[in-house]
């Protein structure tokens, strides 16, 4: 069998600007898109086209705009739930991101407005998370161990950049209620195994969500098959626009959890004193959603598919195995993360001894264009964990090369001549 | 190469060979500035002496190349003048890093210290050429109360 292939020269037309020239005659290499990642053609076009011709706000006005505007919404979740393999469209809840999609289940739990036993949170009762979260996956829990005086407890992180398992069976217990992990680091790129996290979890009883923001835009995601509770991800990651981010739950959970904001268009009816509410997804959905984003988000799932997740998954491997092999080769560059390609994606980030990221970060970009982060990447917990204050992280997508790879190793070799 | 212009031979210098890092006793007051946005930190202590002459200005802490020279230089041009006479120089420093590169700095006044006017263009990097300024001007304050 043959692998998969994508037609890198090809996709980036579709990218005009990384065929931009940067001030000083700089070539633009990006290698930033686990921070945010580039638009295509098709998905601007279709965002321009919309507003353009159809634009009208959407599930209330009873004229053709609203009828279109409606649609192409609703497409897009039909688009999305198809992408992700969700058992049903209903599931696919639209938020402005993925930090708003982890604290709407966050606010679930001990919410008096609720009343399922598995959401019901207070003293004695725990939240579990591991020390290599994004602070979205961090925040949300420690203000809701805040307000139901729940415990806070989380998986440490092994030398190798991995999930420790080691502690499992103590750490998720009939006390844990929720279990919330990274799919896959925005440091390490460590994919985490959420298979076994699953399994103990179920034996616990607790729930498990994902922090899919890094998985999806990179790998085929099957919410079905990996079997969990809850996926958060966004769009703006995944060659779709900022402001529209998606939270996929099992229905009923989305049945039996209360809802997070009130407003327009999340109700059933409304009296004075009391309201019900609309069934999922629009329980969760309230106020005028980012109509367009959600569109271009539908047409960003679109260009992904036609390209095909498998390529790009197989892309980005050879782009990984490429930049471990190539950075492996500068003196004193240390890694932060497996040095392998099993169980991790296309993000690579590291130290170089005695200069800080943020002085190489600046002179990337000044004398190379090389775009990457520096800093800890909202990730500070697991950058204490590694004794160090930040990293430079490249992180690489569909439309990056090997050539790129060269460009920031050529680059990195400049960093350590002029701090030499 | 825009930001070449920023790195200046004497800062790197400075980076490389930091003047009077590392804590020492005595001294009048102690204080720990952040830069939240970067996770630079310096903690800086003051020891003042008859007719408020500066002795000592040492400190410790960790960050990019700009902070940690900025320290260094600090701690040259403090040492021997009294506190007066440092805040005329802290007061121009800032001004000129706060002058987004368009103001004409005093260089009598800076010596070293002007080779941070290429960092004044850079916005996101300005936080750090101040901090450990901004944490002598804090630490004077209170050694002093």
């Amino acid at each position: 069998m043959s692998l998969p292939t994508l037609d890198v020269e090809r996709i980036r037309k579709d990218f005009p600007v990384l065929s931009r020239e940067l001030p000083g005659d700089r070539p633009l290499i990006y290698l930033d898109s686990g921070n945010s990642s580039q638009k295509p053609l098709q998905v601007i076009e279709t965002m321009r086209d919309h507003m353009t011709m159809h634009y009208s706000n959407v599930g209330r006005a009873m004229h053709v705009l609203g009828a279109e505007s409606t649609e192409a919404f609703e497409d897009a979740r039909d688009k999305i739930a198809a992408f992700i393999g969700a058992p049903s469209r209903d599931e696919v809840v639209f938020t402005k991101n993925a930090s708003e999609a982890l604290n709407l289940v966050a606010y679930a739990f001990g919410n008096p407005a609720g009343e399922d036993p598995r959401f019901r949170l207070g003293p004695g009762d725990e939240i579990v998370i591991s020390e290599m979260e994004h602070h979205s996956n961090i925040v949300p829990w420690q203000l809701l161990a805040q307000r139901t005086g729940a415990t806070l407890r989380w998986f440490p992180v092994t030398d190798e950049g991995r999930l420790d398992l080691s502690g499992i069976d103590d750490l998720v217990t009939e006390r844990t209620k929720i279990v919330s992990i990274a799919h896959q680091s925005n440091v390490l790129g460590t994919v985490n195994p959420v298979a076994e996290v699953l399994a103990r979890a179920r034996q616990a009883g607790a729930l498990l969500m994902l922090d899919a923001s890094q998985s999806v835009p990179h790998h085929p995601v099957d919410v079905a098959a990996l079997g969990v509770d809850f996926v958060a991800f966004t769009g703006h990651k995944m060659a779709g626009p900022s402001g529209i981010g998606v939270l996929w739950a099992r229905g009923e959970l989305l049945a039996a959890m209360p809802p997070f904001l009130g407003g327009g268009e999340m109700i059933e009816a409304v009296w004075m004193d009391r309201s019900t509410y609309a069934p999922a997804p629009h329980k969760f959905e309230a106020g005028t959603p980012p109509i367009v984003e959600a569109i271009g988000l539908g047409a960003a799932v679109d260009y992904l598919t036609a390209v095909g997740m498998d390529a790009i998954e197989a892309h980005e491997r050879e782009l990984t195995a490429y930049a471990l092999g190539a950075l492996a080769e500068l003196p004193s560059l240390r890694l932060i993360g497996p040095g392998t390609l099993d169980q991790r994606g296309a993000t690579v980030s590291f130290t170089l001894e005695g200069i800080h990221p943020h002085d190489v970060g600046q002179i990337l970009d000044d004398v190379f264009g090389v775009a990457v982060r520096v800093g800890h990447h909202c990730a500070r917990p697991l950058h204490l964990r590694f004794g160090i204050p930040a990293t430079t992280r490249a992180s690489f997508y569909l439309y990056n090369t090997t050539g790129e790879i060269d460009a920031l190793v050529r680059g990195l070799h400049h960093v350590q001549k002029v701090f030499a | 190469m825009i930001a070449e212009s920023m790195y200046q031979e004497l800062i790197l210098e400075h980076y490389k060979h930091p003047q009077g890092r590392g804590l020492r006793e005595p001294y009048d007051a102690e204080v720990h500035h952040v830069n939240p946005t970067c996770g630079d930190e310096i903690t800086l202590r003051v020891k003042l002496g008859d007719g408020g002459k500066v002795e000592d200005v040492s400190y410790d802490g960790q960050g990019c190349s700009i902070s940690q020279a900025a320290a260094s230089v600090l701690h040259e041009l403090t040492s021997g003048s009294t506190a007066e006479e440092t805040l005329v120089v802290v007061d121009e420093f800032t001004r000129l890093l706060q002058g987004r590169g368009k103001i004409e700095p005093d260089e009598d006044l800076l010596g070293d210290a002007v080779a941070f006017a290429g960092v004044a263009k850079f916005p996101a990097r300005v936080k750090c050429a101040l901090l450990a300024w901004m944490a002598y001007k804090d630490a004077l304050v209170r050694s002093s109360a």
